[in-house]
């Protein structure tokens, strides 16, 4: 499908419609409160565990400011139409990480707040990055190949010798100078955008050719056969790699993205039969995940364990929390990265965390809607499988700390301790923004005139509105 | 593609709110029993880092506090006077949990206890640290220093009650041997453990409350409520003449009854006042033939047996035993304390105390009043509660001059002291075991004619002691003496 046709597909510009909301004053009035909400918690922290107020407050409140003000004006020039909503919850939320890695480090005597937040920083420079070189997203789309090979690159950087690196148990690290890096997170960006260029290449071909058998619509092998040999590919290395969370991870968003490009159900109850067929499997065979089912099934068989330390946390906080600082979030194993949800579960109770929860379903709202207002189908693709899978991986990590899923390890976005997560993330929301934008633009007025003949073409204005 | 597009976000939605939904269930519906749970390390900690309150002597002499330190926990609980009173503090550990009053008198203690709301909702505004209050006992530091005494000078096993006879306050109650509460409570799990598993390990059980705790046949002691109910009953009066042959007939059974030394009692024609003088087996066992298991029973109940005491105080005592079903044969046993009636030593005190007060028994109880964490605002006084009339006034009146005479005429003439008319009797009581000793037991009151105190003692192992030697008159009633002098001389 080619640029031209994409731009064709445009609804009649209303007549009343002269300007546009752009949304940067919302934008602007969002990030004060966002600002001040992740300064109050900072403070609230040393002021719970300490009795005081931290004697670097105002630092802390310049740099987030900072930072802060120079993706808002990035924005406001790169991405004027963007959804003003999506920067304020990604500051909100970045904030209460933050407030409890500081939180967590008050209790176990480290610094490694400034670390994170010296992370926002190159995150905010990416970001700004991604916004100034990708001027329009669907340059992404142009080299599928390519990216999908960089992507299983990625995932495998960490197998190698020398620069790979095993922590707790996971190969899915690499040692760039004196820091450590997780190309996972990167490769899962980049292994999206290849799904979206490819499968809106192909997709004609995966609905429309094939064998129906047992109900299912099977496509033929040659459409089918790169994209499965890059999920082979992706899902072999990570098993290897013994990290179980971004395999369901990158399985779930490939099965959602082939069924946006399809359109047809079956794709989910086949990956839905996948997942259980291979949950079984790795059962009987992986004791890894063996035992994170026993521990699903009965978190107490280890009082002192990860899942039932959470749920402690979890029941500590109750409904109103502890109040941050005041606590005890540091007996929960892995707080400040996996676990940091129930860490905030029990300083902020179950209201704190029913917020997290909805900023989150919020953000992906925002990027499933820009999939919804887009125009090009690579744009539609890319969005809903950012989008859906960025919600995917909370509800995969949310789930397994508060024990409605088994536990699979996975970062929570912008909460969870470590530069890998936290810098890939603001690329994603980078690109969510850019979407946005495109979704939100009003069309150019050469556009408006054009007609179009094309049957999906109208069936898709009159589904929109 | 905008079909699926909703579908996914229909689905996310729906992950949204399973998440939701989850977390209100583990935080808002199970959080209370996941807070509950024994090993939950934060509850844990909230209550260490709380001060918690002392349990203190009638005098005010702590014997469980919390004394700031300098470690994660911010408090160390502390039993000063450790195994004297390990059976009424118990413990407080951090991965055992608490036992007798540290369990018992828990939410005081711990300043959770609904009628400390007021002074939380203060803490609360005056940011001050939230405390536990106190429980005031009704012990008696000279009464159970001298029970303690009595009972390790010789390193005898067993136990010692004694009991206020008007109010039904306990005023000493010792359990040998004991043990040290304090590595029980100390921070170091090493140490707990250790503690733990060599208290398992003993035989001797010394963390089992034998005052309360532990039944035992009563034996002769027993004979005060087979006389009891005799009297009651109409049929005798203390001078009324009963059989008291070297051996009684038992009915229904091949096997006689002896008395004890195996001579008949007396002229073989006791009043009921030498049959108890002298502790006549064969003419107790006639008695107790005489009016019947339904009598004997009734006696015994309006005492206490079959009625769990210290209720109110939730110390878990055990309930003294009267058995159901009784034959004629059994019947005989049972009157003098053998066969399957088993007696805690507080139950035996509780008879005494019953007899001393004019036939009332009143109520026992440790716990004299709980207070706020300032210590003068007393929250709950313990008011004495009269609990059953066991004897009417002329029956204990009668008693009383039958147990003064055994006092100073029989087998009790250890228990005698300087000036003040003392009532008692004494008890050996078969185990029931070849091989074992008899169990010593003595229960007194004093002055005989102005009750104060009563007392029970049982020895339940003397080490040092010839097994003939073992007797109720001989190791038991010089401490009940002891104790009761401690009482009266306060």
């Amino acid at each position: 499908m080619s640029l031209d046709r994409a731009r064709a597909r445009t609804e009649p510009t209303p007549p009343e419609a002269v300007t546009p909301r752009r949304g940067r004053g919302t934008e602007l009035v969002l990030l004060i409160f966002a600002i001040g909400i992740a300064t109050f918690a900072y403070v609230s922290v040393d002021l719970g565990a300490l009795g005081r107020v931290p004697p670097n407050a105002l630092a802390y409140l310049g740099a987030l400011s900072v930072a802060t003000a120079v993706a808002h004006v990035v924005i406001r020039i790169r991405a004027p139409y963007a959804d003003p909503v999506i920067l304020p919850i990604v500051v909100t939320l970045c904030g209460l990480g933050l407030a409890m890695i500081h939180r967590l480090d008050i209790a176990d005597g480290t610094t490694r707040a400034n670390t994170q937040l010296t992370w926002m920083a190159v995150g905010v420079a990416l970001f700004v990055g991604v916004l100034i070189f990708v001027r329009d997203h669907r340059v992404l789309s142009r080299l599928p190949y390519l990216a999908g090979l960089a992507g299983l690159l990625l995932l495998v950087l960490p197998l190698l010798p020398v620069i790979g690196h095993s922590i707790r148990g996971a190969r899915i690290w690499i040692n760039v100078g004196p820091m450590t890096f997780q190309p996972g997170e990167a490769a899962k960006i980049i292994l999206i955008i290849a799904f979206a260029a490819y499968l809106v290449q192909t997709r004609d071909a995966l609905a429309l050719a094939g064998r129906r058998f047992l109900g299912v619509d099977l496509p033929r092998a040659r459409d089918l056969g790169p994209i499965l040999l890059v999920w082979l590919g992706a899902l072999g290395i990570l098993v290897v790699q013994n990290d179980l969370g971004p395999s369901v991870l990158l399985f779930g968003i490939f099965v959602l993205m082939i069924y946006v490009a399809t359109e047809r159900i079956s794709w989910i109850i086949l990956g839905l039969l996948l997942i259980l067929a291979g949950g079984f499997a790795a059962n009987a065979v992986v004791s890894h995940v063996a035992e994170r089912i026993d521990f699903w099934m009965d978190p107490f068989i280890d009082p002192q364990g990860q899942v039932a330390q959470s749920l402690y946390g979890l029941a500590y906080g109750g409904l109103l929390g502890t109040g941050l600082g005041q606590g005890r979030p540091e007996l929960t194993p892995i707080a400040e990265s996996d676990f940091i949800g129930s860490a905030l579960g029990e300083e902020l109770g179950l209201t704190g965390l029913i917020a997290i929860i909805l900023l989150y379903a919020l953000l992906a709202s925002r990027g499933l809607r820009s999939g919804l207002l887009l125009r090009d189908p690579f744009g539609k693709l890319l969005a809903a499988g950012l989008a859906a899978g960025f919600f995917l991986q909370v509800f995969i990590v949310l789930g397994g700390v508060t024990r409605l899923i088994p536990l699979t390890g996975l970062t929570t976005p912008f909460l969870s301790l470590g530069g890998s997560s936290l810098v890939m993330n603001w690329v994603l929301v980078a690109l969510l923004i850019r979407l946005s934008d495109a979704a939100r633009r009003p069309a150019p007025p050469s556009a408006s005139t054009a007609s179009s003949t094309n049957d999906t073409a109208v069936t898709q204005v009159v589904r929109i509105r | 593609m905008n079909s699926p597009i909703r579908r996914i976000s229909a689905g996310c939605l729906l992950l949204c709110v399973a998440l939701l939904i989850n977390a209100t269930y583990v935080q808002a519906f199970w959080a209370d029993d996941l807070n509950a749970r024994s090993e939950n390390r934060r509850v844990l900690l909230d209550e260490y880092s709380r001060e918690r309150g002392p349990i203190l002597l009638a005098d005010d002499t702590p014997i469980a506090q919390s004394v700031p330190v300098d470690d994660e926990y911010q408090f160390l609980r502390q039993y000063p006077l450790g195994p004297i009173y390990a059976p009424l503090t118990g413990y407080y550990s951090y991965n055992y949990g608490r036992t007798a009053l540290e369990r018992a008198q828990n939410d005081i203690l711990s300043g959770d206890d609904d009628r400390l709301f007021v002074r939380r909702l203060i803490d609360l505004v005056t940011g001050e640290e939230p405390r536990g209050g106190a429980v005031r006992l009704t012990i008696d530091p000279a009464a159970q220093q001298a029970a303690w005494d009595g009972l390790t000078d010789e390193g005898f096993k067993g136990a010692v009650v004694a009991i206020d006879v008007e109010t039904g306050a306990i005023l000493a109650m010792v359990s040998t041997p004991s043990y040290d509460p304090n590595p029980m409570a100390s921070h170091s799990i090493e140490e707990q453990t250790a503690t733990r598993e060599a208290l398992q390990a003993d035989a001797n059980e010394p963390d089992l409350n034998r005052a309360i705790a532990q039944r035992l046949p009563p034996g002769s002691v027993f004979k005060l409520v087979t006389a009891a109910a005799a009297l009651e009953s109409g049929q005798f009066e203390p001078d009324t003449e009963v059989p008291g042959p070297a051996e009684y007939d038992v009915p229904l059974s091949t096997r006689p009854l002896p008395n004890q030394n195996g001579q008949a009692c007396g002229d073989g024609t006791p009043t009921l006042t030498e049959a108890l003088r002298v502790s006549c087996n064969t003419a107790f066992a006639y008695v107790g033939n005489e009016i019947g298991d339904e009598v004997l029973r009734e006696q015994a109940e309006r005492f206490g047996f079959g009625t769990q005491p210290l209720t109110n105080d939730d110390m878990n005592a055990a309930t003294s035993v009267f058995p159901a079903e009784l034959d004629e044969a059994l019947l005989a046993y049972t009157a003098i304390g053998q066969f399957e009636v088993a007696a805690t030593p507080l139950q035996m005190a509780m008879v005494s105390a019953a007899i001393a007060n004019d036939g009332v028994l009143m109520e026992p109880y440790l716990v004299r009043e709980v207070s706020g964490p300032d210590l003068v605002s007393p929250i709950e006084r313990t008011e004495p509660e009269e609990r059953t009339r066991a004897v009417s006034p002329e029956t204990a009146e009668e008693l009383t001059q039958m147990m003064v005479d055994v006092v100073e005429n029989g087998t009790g003439e250890n228990a005698q002291i300087d000036g003040i008319q003392v009532a008692g009797k004494t008890g050996t009581a078969q185990t029931g075991r070849e091989e074992d000793p008899p169990y010593a037991w003595f229960t007194s009151f004093a002055p005989a004619d102005e009750p104060r105190v009563a007392v029970a003692v049982v020895i339940e192992e003397a080490p040092d002691t010839a097994r003939d030697d073992i007797g109720g008159g001989r190791l038991a009633a010089p401490i009940a003496r002891e104790v009761m002098e401690a009482v009266l001389g306060s």
